[in-house]
């Protein structure tokens, strides 16, 4: 790795007037990816500014009802938070489906939202890639695609988000709140990464100097009775072939509320909006549940190695709504 | 190697007398004691220092450049940048390289020399797969020479290759021989019998590319002394193969090599073969007169380091309604570069396990552009047996029979090819202890028949089977005047315990504490000891040190006769039994000395034996083999197709267990190999460019600890009596039938019969 310059910030002015003075750096969080990157010379920052231990690590009840998350709040100490567990067990639980307690342990909330693709050729020079290298092309078009996304691909890039947890912040209405030295600005969570289109080598809405600080998440009673499934090759430490965030409500039988997020088949986290639309206001039962998965897996397009997820994905979604149907029932 | 030779020998061996049965088998000390490991300690404190962790004084570090291209030529390589950055010392590229021999591939009639490729190391400018090493980069600190690495600028001529296994089987061929066994072997017209037989089964079974991902990735640290002298810290799990092969390679006498290997991080067949890496780090270390550390990162070991190959096989069986075999056939196709040669043993267990009227065996290679495939545990027989257990059981699907009635119907009364005896089969007995214990009978043939929720459940099991094998080798003992005793033989430590049992013989066959022996390996200069491989090292050296111990004893018995006060004046040697730190006679319990005592009255300070044990004809004159059956309980998500194995038992029939500790944990390190062969593993080679695009443990899924069930081992410790203490070799044999168990049951469980490893969940919706 090409060696660098390395800061440590201890408040988020002082994080981002270090990197608007620095050129070519990067925060630095718990560095189970960046550090990786830069390992495999994919990234090559010249600067980094650590920011592991910035006063961001709180996990607050607002007064709204909203919850606050510190961006440098360990995954693992978010996994943990009574409240998150108590009211949002969707996102404890995607944490804890996510890489091994080690590297939950050094994962930041900021880092986790900033993780890149894990597509083999993304991390291999010898392929071409236009994340990487843009209008270079995509060797994983027709290349081992078995990781890779079914919904909102381009002729570009097809990777796929690899975040357990962002799934569930996208199935919560999060927003992400960001400072930079032009002041703060709040990012909906669902539009805070992009789909590849034919910039695939932009991923988020963040614009260069700006710091995420914060993720909150509103008020929701129904997110009390969420779930989170995750389908992979083995049973701990993979990442996710098709997952599911999913919070029902159920009123006499009819469905009152309803959110489903999708991960591993998308360039982000994946809201089914016209499954939501499905459910809401319809009863509960299976015949409803398969025509929402219809719908959340409407348009997509299955690859060589990765068709089986189209399937994949409607399966879990059926089975995962019943699962919290039933609950409800009792 | 089938030479007509060969054949009289073979054909001598039957005829000739057994060996002794060894007196050790039937007498009970530390040997069968499920002893700690005497290195336990040491490695849960960091204190076992592998071959990379040896820091030398001015010490430097190679990291190598790999080719991106499967074949072709290197046109230009620019090193120029490279040079330039900070720490480096040189850039070796095949114009620095002194004119090296081409490594010579293994030959099994000799086992001396060891490499897994015969290409010439880093001397032209080809390319001959995806990843080979084409430039090394030797700076003052590790992390200097990776930056190095990156800026050296590599350009190529392009050469059309074959890398893709689907479009080139069909132009495989029938290599000349097996590992020295014939490649096809036909009794009766099994296609006929096949045809004609009232219930058949005749099936395509797959298996991918697999890594061995050993913990430790291979590393080497070499220094020179002069123009003729090297010393090797190598993870080998063949020192004096190692050393035999950098003597050819690099032209110097073998007594002037050192190869080290004290402590080696598993190995798994990965580090027998001789690799690339140990050339260029000895290259490197003349080249820039310093001792250089050439340690692989794990992306390294997949570049470099070849694997067990992609195979296609087909098992066809006719039977009669009541399960009686009219015909088997065996048949495989499995890859293999030109300049490795090596047509892995898929269809060995076939060629000993069952009784049928016809059989057809034949193995075909074809040639790819790829980095050499090699031993990898079980080599042959864990796919081998992946393809023949899954059609036994196929087979009783269609009989209705239970499985284990169906081998009870075709358990042979003579090895099937070779018509001799066997030395020790005790299978079905494997079977009815294992059957007992897991719950057998419970079990409903029914598929789809048990189910926990959205989870089916289901059972299987396979039989497991490896050969025995037993290679000459030497040891040395010496009994010191304090009555300590030392051994000394170069064998391979990887992780297995080898020091453990090795003690327990020792001390058992030199009639001494335990803890008054020390034994030493790891060290070419020791006596020549086999590999580490074939499982086959541990009887090796039990025959070793028996051959030691027993000339030891002649030396001292006389001693004895020169000594006029000596209670053992006129003993011969069949007359004494050790014991009680010395010798005794047999007939008079109380007549006898301890060493310490003859020592003593010799006046020596020690005495010392080397002992070099005899050719395995045991081997030549018996059918030799270790057996088990494994069973397992799957469940399969109904809804998604996870496969999770809930239980595992491996029944095993596999002569004397020496020590049920270390024995167990080898059996169970092999049923989770197989676990992962079975449902996650696989090198991913993209067809389009010859490279491997998973190569890390993040991307190559070995087994994780919640993949791994409670695994029960039994055995039937039932020795042999034609083998050393009557033990089989183990390290082996826990892999193979894994996964034909967990497809059994995975059809038990679903009705679906997954031909095709691994075993994901697509192949289940
Ligand atoms: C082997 C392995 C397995 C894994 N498995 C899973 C899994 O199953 N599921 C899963 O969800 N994840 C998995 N992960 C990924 C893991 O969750 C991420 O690596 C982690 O969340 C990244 O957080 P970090 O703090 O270490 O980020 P870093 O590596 O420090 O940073 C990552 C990126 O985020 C940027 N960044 C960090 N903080 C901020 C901030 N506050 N503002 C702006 N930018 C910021 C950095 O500049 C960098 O670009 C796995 C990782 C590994 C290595
Ligand atoms: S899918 Fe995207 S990340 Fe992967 S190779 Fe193609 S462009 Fe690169």
């Amino acid at each position: 790795m090409k060696n660098f310059a390395y800061t440590k910030a201890s408040t988020s002015s002082e994080a981002v007037n270090l990197l608007e003075s620095s050129v070519g750096g990067k925060f630095l969080g718990g560095g189970t990816n960046l550090v990786d990157l830069m390992r495999e010379n994919i990234e090559q920052p010249d600067s980094l500014v650590d920011i592991s231990s910035l006063p961001l690590r709180d996990i607050v009840e607002n007064p709204d009802g909203s919850v606050t998350i510190g961006a440098s709040a360990k995954n693992s100490a978010v996994a943990i938070n009574g409240p998150i567990r108590q009211r949002f067990p969707v996102l404890s639980q995607a944490i804890l489906f996510g890489g091994s307690g080690q590297i939950r342990n050094m994962a930041t909330v900021g880092g986790n939202l900033m993780q890149r693709t894990r597509c083999y050729y993304f991390y291999d020079h010898a392929s071409l890639c236009n994340k990487r290298t843009p209008g270079a092309g995509c060797d994983a078009i027709h290349g081992f695609n078995r990781m890779h996304a079914i919904l909102g691909t381009s002729s570009h890039c097809i990777a796929a988000h690899p975040s357990d947890m962002c799934v569930a912040l996208a199935a919560l209405d999060a927003t992400v709140e960001v400072e930079s030295r032009r002041g703060k600005r709040s990012i909906p969570f669902v539009d805070f990464h992009r789909l590849p289109g034919d910039t695939p080598h932009l991923e988020t809405e963040l614009q260069p100097g700006e710091l995420i600080t914060a993720v909150t998440i509103p008020k929701l009673e129904a997110a009390r009775r969420s779930v989170y499934r995750k389908v992979r090759d083995r049973s701990s430490y993979g990442f996710a072939l098709v997952s599911i965030a999913a919070i029902l409500e159920i009123v006499n039988g009819t469905i009152t509320t309803a959110r489903l997020a999708l991960g591993g088949v998308a360039h982000k986290p994946w809201r089914a909006f016209p499954a939501e639309e499905l459910l809401q206001g319809n009863p509960a039962n299976d015949e409803v549940f398969r025509r929402a998965a219809d719908g959340a897996l409407a348009g997509a397009q299955g690859f060589h190695y990765n068709a089986f997820k189209i399937e994949l994905a409607k399966r879990v979604i059926v089975s995962t709504l019943s699962e919290l149907a039933q609950n409800e029932g009792a | 190697m089938m030479s007509i030779l060969m054949t009289l020998v073979q054909t001598a061996a039957r005829f000739m007398p057994d060996a002794k049965r060894d007196p050790l088998i039937d007498s009970h000390g530390y040997v069968g004691k499920p002893l700690d490991r005497v290195d336990g300690h040491l490695k849960v404190t960091g204190g076992a220092r592998f071959a990379a962790e040896y820091a030398l004084d001015d010490m430097v570090y190679a990291e190598p450049v790999f080719s991106t291209i499967s074949k072709g030529k290197v046109r230009r390589l620019d090193t120029s940048v490279a040079k330039r950055c900070p720490g480096v010392i040189a850039v070796l590229t095949p114009h620095d390289m002194p004119r090296l021999k081409a490594p010579t591939l293994v030959d099994f009639s000799k086992l001396d020399k060891i490499a897994a490729s015969n290409l010439p190391v880093f001397q032209d400018d080809r390319v001959y797969w995806n990843g080979q090493a084409v430039a090394l980069v030797v700076a003052e600190t590790h992390e200097q020479a990776q930056e190095a690495a990156t800026k050296v600028h590599v350009e190529y001529d392009i050469e059309d290759s074959n890398v893709s296994f689907d479009a080139n089987k069909a132009r495989a061929t029938m290599p000349k021989d097996v590992l020295g066994e014939p490649p096809e072997i036909k009794i009766g017209d099994a296609e006929k019998n096949l045809a004609a037989a009232p219930v058949r089964v005749d099936a395509v079974y797959r298996s991918p590319y697999y890594s061995h991902s050993a913990i430790e990735p291979h590393a080497t640290i070499a220094v020179w002394e002069g123009d003729d002298k090297i010393t090797v810290f190598d993870s080998t799990q063949f020192v004096e193969g190692y050393r035999n092969s950098l003597a050819h390679v690099f032209g110097i006498k073998p007594e002037n090599i050192r190869v080290l290997a004290p402590f080696v991080g598993g190995g798994f067949g990965g580090k027998a073969g001789f690799w690339w890496n140990t050339v260029l780090a000895v290259a490197a270390a003349k080249i820039v007169k310093r001792p250089v550390k050439f340690a692989l990162s794990r992306e390294g070991v997949f570049r470099i380091v070849g694997g067990r190959t992609i195979a296609e096989q087909r098992v066809a069986i006719g039977a009669t309604v009541d399960g009686h075999v009219q015909s088997l056939i065996h048949t495989g196709v499995t890859a293999t570069p030109s300049h490795a040669r090596y047509a892995e043993q898929c269809t060995f267990p076939t060629r000993h396990l069952y009784a049928t009227d016809a059989l057809h065996i034949a193995q075909y290679v074809v040639d790819l552009d790829m980095v050499a495939n090699t031993w990898m545990r079980a080599p042959g027989e864990s796919i081998g047996t992946f393809a023949v257990e899954s059609a036994l059981d196929e087979l009783a699907v269609e009989l209705r029979m239970d499985p284990i009635d169906l081998r009870r119907n075709v358990e042979p009364k003579r090895d099937p090819t070779k018509d001799n005896e066997f030395s020790s089969r005790h299978l079905l007995e494997a079977y009815e202890r294992g059957a007992a214990k897991f719950g057998w009978a419970a079990r409903n043939p029914q598929p789809r028949s048990q189910r926990d929720g959205s989870w089916l459940i289901g059972q299987g099991v396979a039989t497991a089977y490896y050969p025995v094998l037993r290679l000459p080798g030497a040891a040395r003992v010496r009994v010191n005047a304090d009555g300590i005793a030392t051994i000394h033989t170069a064998a391979n430590e990887m992780g297995m315990g080898v020091a453990t049992s090795q003690l327990q013989h020792a001390a058992d066959r030199l009639g001494v504490p335990l803890q008054c022996i020390e034994f030493n390996y790891g060290d070419s200069e020791m006596p020549s000891s086999p590999m580490a491989g074939g499982s086959c090292q541990t009887v090796s050296i039990v025959a070793s040190v028996r051959a030691a111990v027993e000339k030891l004893h002649r030396e001292l018995l006389k001693l004895e006769q020169q000594d006029p006060a000596s209670p053992l004046k006129r003993a011969k040697y069949d007359d004494i039994v050790a014991r009680d730190r010395g010798l005794f006679l047999a007939s008079e319990p109380s007549r006898g000395a301890t060493y310490v005592d003859i020592l003593r009255r010799a006046g020596k300070q020690h005495v010392e034996a080397e002992g070099t044990s005899a050719m395995p004809m045991e081997m030549m004159k018996y059918s030799m083999a270790s057996y088990g059956a494994q069973f397992c309980e799957v469940r399969v998500n109904d809804i998604t197709g996870e496969v999770r194995i809930a239980r595992w038992l491996g029944s095993f029939d596999c002569g004397t267990v020496l020590n049920p500790k270390t024995a167990m944990s080898q059996l169970r390190g092999g049923i989770i190999m197989g676990i992962g062969m079975a449902l996650t593993e696989e090198v991913l080679v993209d067809d389009r460019s010859g490279r491997i695009m998973n190569a890390s443990l993040a991307e190559y899924h070995v087994p994780v600890n919640l993949d791994v069930p409670h695994i029960d081992i039994l055995f039937n410790d039932i020795p042999d009596p034609h083998t050393p203490l009557g033990a089989h070799g183990i390290g082996e044999i826990g892999i193979t039938g894994v996964a034909a168990a967990i497809a059994n049951a995975v059809y038990n469980a679903t009705g679906k019969r997954i031909r095709s490893l691994p075993i994901t969940l697509d192949k289940l919706l």
